[in-house]
């Protein structure tokens, strides 16, 4: 029993310990160096877990807490898909905490630097949580803890419209969870247990009863308010433009990714895909609702003035096509969605953190930091190249150019599309990537193309941020030229799903 | 009639979901938003506990003269569930105050008024 | 509400009792219904009681923002340092069967510091609460 037997323990306990620590330190340094450490060294955890299930060849890790056997006891569970998410929430908080030291800097008043960080680690921890549990209400729980650290990391802003943002996601957070915990209960009162694989199996006999019925359309209204599904994304734009950078590209990243990866769980581990795909019309009334955030929110992203709500609202399109995957009921499909969870939280995480360096750069040094409106950014590629580079390489893989990450998940999606024979979907995919060029090119255009102010003197963001950006920005590349590790995660994932779903 | 008192404990619950949900939706007032959310909440609180009692049965202390007892379990995952609906509606609750004091007002239309007012200042400028 | 005699009075003499009575339902939680969520919040609300007889200010020399602040955190490490100490005595974590060479000995004690845990931060939560929102209501006063 060596401590790599408690790797998925200490997952999540780490950053949890390190959010107390980091209140009773009283002091934003120290509490930045602690929770950094404790992020990286979630990262590693996740990174052996990813190796231990590596070696298990399609099985899983089980993990007892408190020496209590499942059902009975709660239950850590790991297996392809987890380990793929734990990897991915843990590594950008381990790339965006070193970031955010110089951006809260800025953002936040020193004297509440210690409560940023404990919050940071929370939501961490929640994050973490909600992905390595096998326990229907530990993952309710753990989603709690995530929501409520986000309503305040969100509230941080300096806006006052950070505010009534966080607010607003607040009502429709709770209500998400809520709509949650009651499909949850519907399915305790059916089957008498809460441990997700032996809910599963005895969830085999009643499938058919409207209460599992009505569980299902619980938790997948539910999960659908908390991953911004369209037309369930109103609070995302507002909360992701007003949000502290550093906040906006951690979330951005990864609190949605969750969500997806609680839907997946649900619908492909626990009701399985007969109940799902075959007895009621849930994929077709997913399909309809991705195909129209990739257009509607891709569309509605063109015409925005401040950038980060332009990349807000292309989230809400990007997370169509993770959705459209889902849809398909086949391997491929899930492949897909899988991958593009993935490829899309570096690429945002990227685009996020690069916005807000360059923020940074266009505010005088002292002067309160000005919203990134297009009017601002005219010819900022003069004074802030690298920052513009790295933008627009993450822009390519929005739009999916070969070459990038985005290319591999959109290559994946119109591959099961075209496995189905629907081709009609693989020509949407391509319109949708027309309106993504539309609005990356309308940053370029600004950028590149239009005159600089008079008298702009060069000045990149500071390299403590510049550092952590590029790491995401030769991600997206990297995982665009070799999907070793992407691809083959993603595909066992899908594969291990399906079969536990049938 | 008897369908009705054997269902009465989630007619109750239904009752009390609904009408929280359209508190929330309804009411442009931050706080009543908030207590239409708690009354939605303490619904679900109902709807775990009130089955997990077993009519007739004791509290679950093992005894040999009890053969019967309730379920306390959900007692359990409710008292979490608390927990996070005090929590949440604290949070709330601040928002709301702080809310208050950067726009002058708790009342949702205003604010929605007061931010455009603000985007066609910032366009003037 | 100072000034008020009736109030001065009951509240010294109350204020001892629900304290203690705070205490014991913290420690007769094992035999019956009690335990720290309910000691915590009793606790606070007898200090409470204290902030709005005597006021915020003497309220906050018995427990100053600070503590409280502790406090929140405080009661989570106990927590997790009990989860903690499970792992470190090789079992799992918040395994409480190793805490102890006698196993049910073990999850007492176990349980024991759980709860312990448990009362610290609720009543540290319930306090910073009420802190927060009563010195809101002072400062709102100053500025007309």
């Amino acid at each position: 029993m060596g401590l790599t037997a408690h790797l998925p323990a200490l997952q999540v306990v780490l950053p949890l310990l390190a959010a107390p620590l980091a209140v009773l330190l009283r002091h934003g340094g120290f509490a930045f160096g602690l929770v950094t450490a404790c992020a990286w060294a979630a990262f590693a955890a996740a990174i052996g877990l990813w190796l231990q299930v590596g070696a298990l060849e399609g099985g899983t890790i089980s993990y007892h807490i408190g020496n209590w056997a499942p059902p009975w006891g709660i239950e850590y569970r790991v297996d392809r898909l987890t380990s793929f998410v734990l990897l991915l929430v843990s590594g950008t908080a381990a790339i965006v905490l070193p970031w955010s030291r110089a951006s809260i800097e800025r953002e936040i008043p020193a004297d509440l630097h210690y409560l940023y960080f404990a919050m940071f680690g929370l939501c961490l921890a929640g994050l973490l949580g909600i992905t390595i549990t096998g326990d229907a209400f530990n993952i309710f729980v753990f989603l709690e803890i995530s929501s409520l650290s986000t309503y305040v990391l969100i509230a941080l802003g300096r806006d006052r419209r950070a505010l009534a943002a966080s607010y607003r996601y607040l009502i429709m957070g709770t209500i998400g969870a809520t709509f949650f915990v009651i499909g949850i209960g519907f399915l305790y009162l059916m089957t008498g247990t809460l441990n997700l694989a032996d809910m599963a199996e005895r969830l085999r006999g009643v499938e058919n009863s409207p209460p599992v019925l009505a569980a299902l359309a619980f938790i997948t209204v539910g999960v659908s308010l908390k991953l911004a599904l369209f037309p369930l994304h109103q609070w995302l734009p507002n909360a992701y433009t007003y949000a502290p950078s550093a906040v906006t590209a951690f979330l951005a990243a990864t609190a949605t990714k969750v969500s997806v990866y609680v839907l997946i769980r649900f619908w492909f581990s626990v009701f399985g895909e007969s109940l799902i795909f075959e007895k009621l019309p849930l994929p077709q009334i997913l399909l309809l609702l991705s195909l129209a955030a990739m257009f509607a929110a891709s569309f509605t992203a063109i015409f925005q003035d401040n950038l980060k709500r332009l990349f807000a609202y292309s989230s809400v399109g990007q997370i169509g096509y993770i959705t459209l995957g889902m849809s398909f009921d086949s391997v491929n499909g899930l492949d897909a969605a899988i991958l593009h969870l993935f490829n899309h939280g570096i690429t945002k995480a990227a685009i996020f953190l690069l916005i807000g360096g360059m923020v940074i750069g266009l505010a005088r040094p002292g002067a309160v930091l000005p919203a990134p409106t297009f009017d601002r950014l005219a010819g900022l590629s003069q004074r802030m190249p690298l920052t513009c580079f790295g933008i627009v390489i993450a822009g390519l893989s929005l739009i999916g150019v070969p070459g990038t990450a985005g290319f591999i998940s959109k290559w994946h999606l119109i591959l099961a599309a075209m496995e189905k024979g629907q081709f009609w979907i693989v020509g949407a995919i391509l319109l949708s990537s027309l309106l993504a060029i539309a609005y990356v090119w309308r940053f370029v255009e600004v950028v590149y193309f239009k005159p600089a102010p008079e008298g702009a003197t060069k000045q990149e963001a500071p390299l403590s941020m510049l550092i952590p950006a590029w790491l995401l920005v030769i991600g997206t590349i990297w995982f665009g030229l070799d999907t070793s590790f992407t691809v083959g995660t993603a595909t066992e994932a899908a594969m291990q799903l399906v079969k536990i779903g049938k | 009639m008897s369908e009705l008192i054997e269902h009465f404990s989630y007619i109750v619950t239904i009752f009390l979901m609904v009408t929280g949900l359209y508190v929330v939706m309804a009411r442009g007032n931050l706080i009543k938003k908030l207590v239409g959310l708690s009354v939605f909440q303490t619904s679900v609180y109902l709807l775990y506990i009130a089955p997990g009692k077993l009519i007739g049965g004791t509290a679950p202390i093992l005894a040999p003269q009890y053969g019967a007892y309730s379920n306390p379990l959900p007692h359990v995952l409710i008292l979490t569930a608390i927990v996070v609906g005090v929590a949440t509606l604290a949070l709330g609750l601040a928002l709301a105050v702080r809310i208050r004091e950067a726009y002058g007002s708790i009342e949702e239309d205003e604010i929605i008024t007061l931010d455009h007012r603000g985007d066609d200042l910032r366009n003037q400028e | 509400m100072k000034n008020d005699l009736v109030l001065r009075v009951i509240g010294k003499l109350l204020i001892p009792f629900i304290l203690l009575f705070a205490v014991y339902v913290q420690f007769h939680g094992d035999y019956g219904p009690g335990g720290g969520f309910q000691a915590g919040t009793i606790f606070a609300a007898g200090i409470v009681f204290y902030a709005l007889i005597f006021g915020l200010d003497n309220a906050r020399k018995v427990v100053p923002d600070r503590l409280v602040e502790a406090m929140l955190a405080t009661g989570v490490l106990l927590y997790a340092g009990v989860g903690v100490a499970g792992l470190l005595l090789g079992g799992n974590y918040l395994d409480y069967f190793v805490l102890d060479s006698d196993p049910i000995h073990g999850q007492h004690r176990g349980i024991f510091w759980v709860e312990a845990g448990v009362a610290v931060t609720v009543c540290g939560v319930m306090l910073k609460i009420f802190y927060m929102f009563a010195s809101r209501g002072e400062r709102d006063r100053d500025v007309p």
